[in-house]
């Protein structure tokens, strides 16, 4: 299984499904990260996390931790 | 007829420069109730009917953020009359996502597309005809910033409102989702308007935790839940999200040409590409936080508190700094002159104490007739004892040299003739409002009591409250800008890794970095932490960082006790990052804090030139707070200080004493009385008790107090004339613990103020003051019993006590804890049925 997590900087990916339940998860979906959707790894902070990602034409940071959730297929 | 409505949108959609634009000075700022949350309401410029609600900056109505939950119990508790949704035009998508779910609350929606203007610009086109018979709402576009369109957006609204049309929900989901949608309202009861159950039938479905507390009977929708589940696969909430994305994706392009020129071409795209870049990114961040540093702590914010503190709440000020330098001439060639007449007094004090202070009398007194004092003066020098003295001075003199000289009485009498300069004759001399009231209550007669109280504890209260302003106003200003550019969401961005180990936001970083000047301005800077339990972590920690005022202190004990070493500053700084790390830990972990989730998945919006308008009110709206909220507990506490400080019991009788009777005064008393609370710490004797208490003041009063205590009416600002009377009466240990229990203990008055005003909540006050205070207890006492083994000298109970604090403290910081899946609010419940 692919995550959003191990995509690398300056990928697109599809978004094939969320895992985790709870607030971190329906917030992610709030913004945008759901099912279908093309999501752009932008680049990762200096110290290396948290990572920043274009999804539906805007600029959305997350943490490493929280991007696992997220599957993902090229 | 009065009307409601709300303003609802995205954070960073310029929702806060329309409610302005609206509504222009007439605003009433204030809380929620129970909550932390800013509730903001104004009334429509030229209707004074109708009231505009600003509701918090938000993405969903989920239940998840306390912004969030606010915003929907007004809405669906509330029910404003018409809700104008303002929606950002380069990100429309996003927007629209919270737009479905408004819709659902039968409510009139009129929605007003902002950025319209740099949507053109970078060739995109906004459909706003078609996106209007889409969502069956109407449409308009504005420019929040250049004000176009908002008129034509409010009265829109207006109408709306005064028609109180029925609302008909436009857009759909999935055929099967709409079905279950349509059961589950059918099943509820007669409680929930007919417009307001799809908005409860979604949240059902969703499992939503809150929704039931709205409702008066709960249908059972498991059943229906279920079915969902299996055939999707998914949770519900899971599915309605989709659902509602999957929505606007397909009028999305019906109502939307993008042009191909603006993938990742934006002027912000380019500015982040250097912002944030991987090596540039810390460099950058390390500048900007010099220069806000520089300017609102080390330069104009210290000539700000300068100006405040020591001319407007002092003796007075140069206007426009004229006659400053002339004056700082005229007083360091002074200076000489001071030094030898000091020296001579000293040694002529020693040598015939009757007559040098029969002559002192006479000198320091200010209303002492020109004649008499000449008489005085004869009178000493012509003594024989004095005729013959003769002492060395020590003269500080240009670049930190210093000059023995040799004074007798000649040069004596040469040093009184000397005038000392006067700062009102130099240039324009503003003299201090304390100076000006103390002039009139003197003209007036006013009785020393009641002059005092009026100098000492109001005046003085007053200038405590006022004397931060100017700079807090300056640092203002850079938050303002910082935050409305879209820089300090990068600085999260940039330090989230950092500070999220602690329970801080990377965020936290500007409250701690400014309160290393200054905690005041401090805690008021944690303001732009969105997160609730982050802003409440932040504040509570800030004033760890020793501030500019406990330097004297630090001074004061490494000089008595330490021999100025350097390591004692150096660990000052380290005790006071270590306390906030292991406070942000252990409190994370706490019942208090434990019930708010704070996942990190931020916008980064797109930076933008702020208008000078927005940066000033934001500056203002901010300034006014403190002096509103946190001005009544910093004067009144004050007030009841200077008291304690100057009444007392004195030559047989209750009444006001000499600022050099401070032994019996009543805190002096009361100092004897809490002492012993101090003994497990090594420094229970009353003086350092008292000492400690006058630090509530202002952290650098506790040397000042030690000179009192010690018998010298005034002390260098180390307090070098005490260190040796200080030395001889407690051992360095316990003086280190009292350094780090003045540290860390409760901070100054203006700083708890600033402190009750951002936790805007009594409970969460006195936890953060009462966790601060205990803290700083068991630390000190754990450095003074352990540290004693080291000196030899074991007290066995008290180093067991220690020690168990030790594990205790580690058992804190070490034990497992999970991140909550719900938030806990205690706002009122209110009655949500109709």
């Amino acid at each position: 299984m692919k995550t959003l997590k191990e995509t690398a900087c300056g990928q697109t990916v599809k978004v094939k499904r969320l895992h985790g339940e709870g607030p971190v998860k329906r917030r992610i979906m709030d913004m945008g990260i759901t099912k279908g959707v093309d999501v752009y790894v932008r680049k990762v902070a200096p110290l290396g996390d948290p990572v920043e990602v274009t999804v539906r034409g805007y600029e959305l940071s997350l943490r490493k931790a929280d991007a696992e959730m997220i599957e993902v297929e090229a | 007829m009065s009307i409601k409505i709300a303003l609802a949108g995205n954070p960073n959609c310029g929702k806060t420069t329309l409610f302005n634009a609206l509504t222009g000075s007439n605003q009433f700022v204030g809380n929620w109730p129970g909550v932390t949350v800013e509730k903001k309401e104004g009334k429509l410029k030229g209707h004074s009917d109708v009231t505009i609600m600003d509701l918090p900056g938000i993405y969903s109505l989920s239940p998840y953020t306390l912004e969030e939950v606010v915003a929907r119990n007004y809405l669906v508790g509330e029910r404003p009359d018409a809700i104008l949704n303002i929606v950002d035009g380069t990100n429309i998508e996003r927007n629209l996502y919270l737009s479905t779910q408004l819709m659902e609350l039968g409510i009139p929606v009129i929605m007003a597309v902002n950025m319209m203007d740099i949507l053109e610009k970078n060739g995109d086109k906004i459909h706003l005809d078609k996106l209007s018979e889409k969502l069956g709402c109407p449409v308009v576009a504005i420019s929040a910033l250049k004000g176009t369109g908002i008129k034509e957006a409010a009265d829109k609204a207006v109408d709306l409102a005064k028609k109180a049309a029925t609302v008909t929900i436009a857009h759909s989901f999935a055929d099967s989702v709409e079905a279950v949608i349509s059961a589950v309202e059918a099943k509820i009861g007669s409680d929930v308007a007919d417009e307001q159950k799809r908005f409860f039938a979604i949240k059902l479905i969703e499992k939503d935790d809150k929704i039931k507390d709205m409702m008066k009977s709960v249908p059972d929708v498991s059943a229906e839940v279920q079915k969902l589940e299996d055939e999707f696969d998914d949770d519900t909430e899971s599915i309605i999200t989709n659902e509602r994305y999957q929505y606007i994706s397909s009028i999305i392009h019906d109502c939307c040409t993008k042009s191909k020129k603006s993938e990742g071409g934006s002027v912000s795209d380019k500015i982040d590409k250097v912002v944030t870049n991987r090596w540039a990114a810390l460099p950058i961040f390390a500048a900007v936080m010099f220069l806000v540093y520089y300017i609102s702590v080390t330069t104009v914010g210290s000539w700000a508190t300068d100006w405040a503190n020591d001319g407007v709440f002092g003796d007075g000020w140069h206007l426009f700094g004229i006659g400053t330098s002339a004056y700082n001439d005229a007083a360091d060639e002074y200076a000489p002159y001071d030094a030898e007449i000091k020296g001579f007094l000293e040694a002529a004090e020693e040598k015939a104490p009757d007559v040098t202070k029969e002559f002192t009398e006479v000198y320091d007194d200010e209303d002492a007739q020109e004649a008499d004092v000449d008489a005085a003066i004869k009178a000493f020098t012509s003594n024989s004892a004095i005729k013959s003295l003769t002492t060395e001075v020590n003269i500080a003199g240009e670049d930190e040299d210093e000059e023995l000289v040799n004074v007798n009485v000649a040069t004596f009498e040469t040093a009184l003739e000397q005038e000392e300069p006067d700062p009102a004759d130099y240039g324009v001399w503003v003299p201090g409002i304390p100076v000006l009231i103390g002039n009139g209550l003197d003209a007036i007669g006013c009785a020393d009591w009641l002059s005092g109280l009026i100098l000492d504890g109001i005046v003085a209260g007053v200038g405590a409250v006022l004397g931060f302003v100017p700079q807090m106003l300056v640092l203002f200003i850079f938050l303002a800008f910082l935050e409305s550019c879209g820089y300090m969401a990068r600085v999260a961005f940039i330090m989230d890794r950092i500070f999220r180990k602690f329970g801080l936001s990377g965020k936290s970083f500007i409250p701690m970095l400014i309160g290393s000047g200054c905690g005041v301005p401090g805690v008021m800077a944690s303001r732009t932490i969105e997160n609730d339990r982050d802003r409440k972590m932040t504040i509570m920690t800030t004033t760890f960082i020793p501030c500019g005022a406990k330097l004297p202190i630090i001074a004061l004990i490494a000089g008595a006790f330490f021999d100025n070493a350097g390591w004692v500053a150096w660990s000052a700084y380290f005790v006071g990052i270590a306390a906030i790390i292991c406070s942000g830990i252990i409190l994370k972990k706490t019942k208090m804090f434990a019930g708010e989730p704070a996942p990190f998945v931020m916008e980064l919006p797109a930076y933008h030139m702020p208008t000078v308008e927005n940066v000033l009110r934001s500056m203002w709206e901010r300034g006014w707070s403190f002096i509103k909220k946190a001005g009544t507990i910093i004067l009144l506490s004050t007030i009841v200080l200077w008291f304690l400080m100057n009444f007392g019991w004195a030559d047989g009788s209750f009444g006001m004493l000499e600022a050099e009777q401070l032994d019996s005064s009543i805190l002096a008393a009361i100092g004897s009385v809490i002492a012993p609370i101090f003994a497990p710490l090594g420094w229970g004797n009353w003086k350092m008790a008292v000492a400690a208490i006058t630090g509530l003041i202002a952290k650098e009063n506790v040397v000042a107090t030690f000179g009192i205590l010690f018998g010298f009416a005034e002390v260098a600002e180390d307090g070098a004339e005490i260190w040796g009377q200080l030395g001889a009466s407690i051992v360095p240990i316990a003086a280190y613990g009292f350094l780090v229990f003045n540290l860390l203990c409760a901070p100054c008055f203006a700083a708890m103020g600033a402190i009750k005003r951002e936790m805007n909540n009594t409970k969460w006050f006195w936890f953060a003051i009462g966790y601060q205070t205990v803290l700083a207890y068991i630390v000190a006492f754990c450095i003074y019993q352990i540290g004693s083994v080291f000196t030899g000298n074991i007290h066995v109970v008290g180093l067991i006590i220690a020690l168990l604090f030790v594990a205790g403290f580690i058992y804190l910081l070490v034990r497992p804890y999970k991140e909550s899946d719900t938030l806990k609010v205690d706002m009122k419940k209110k009655a949500f049925a109709k």
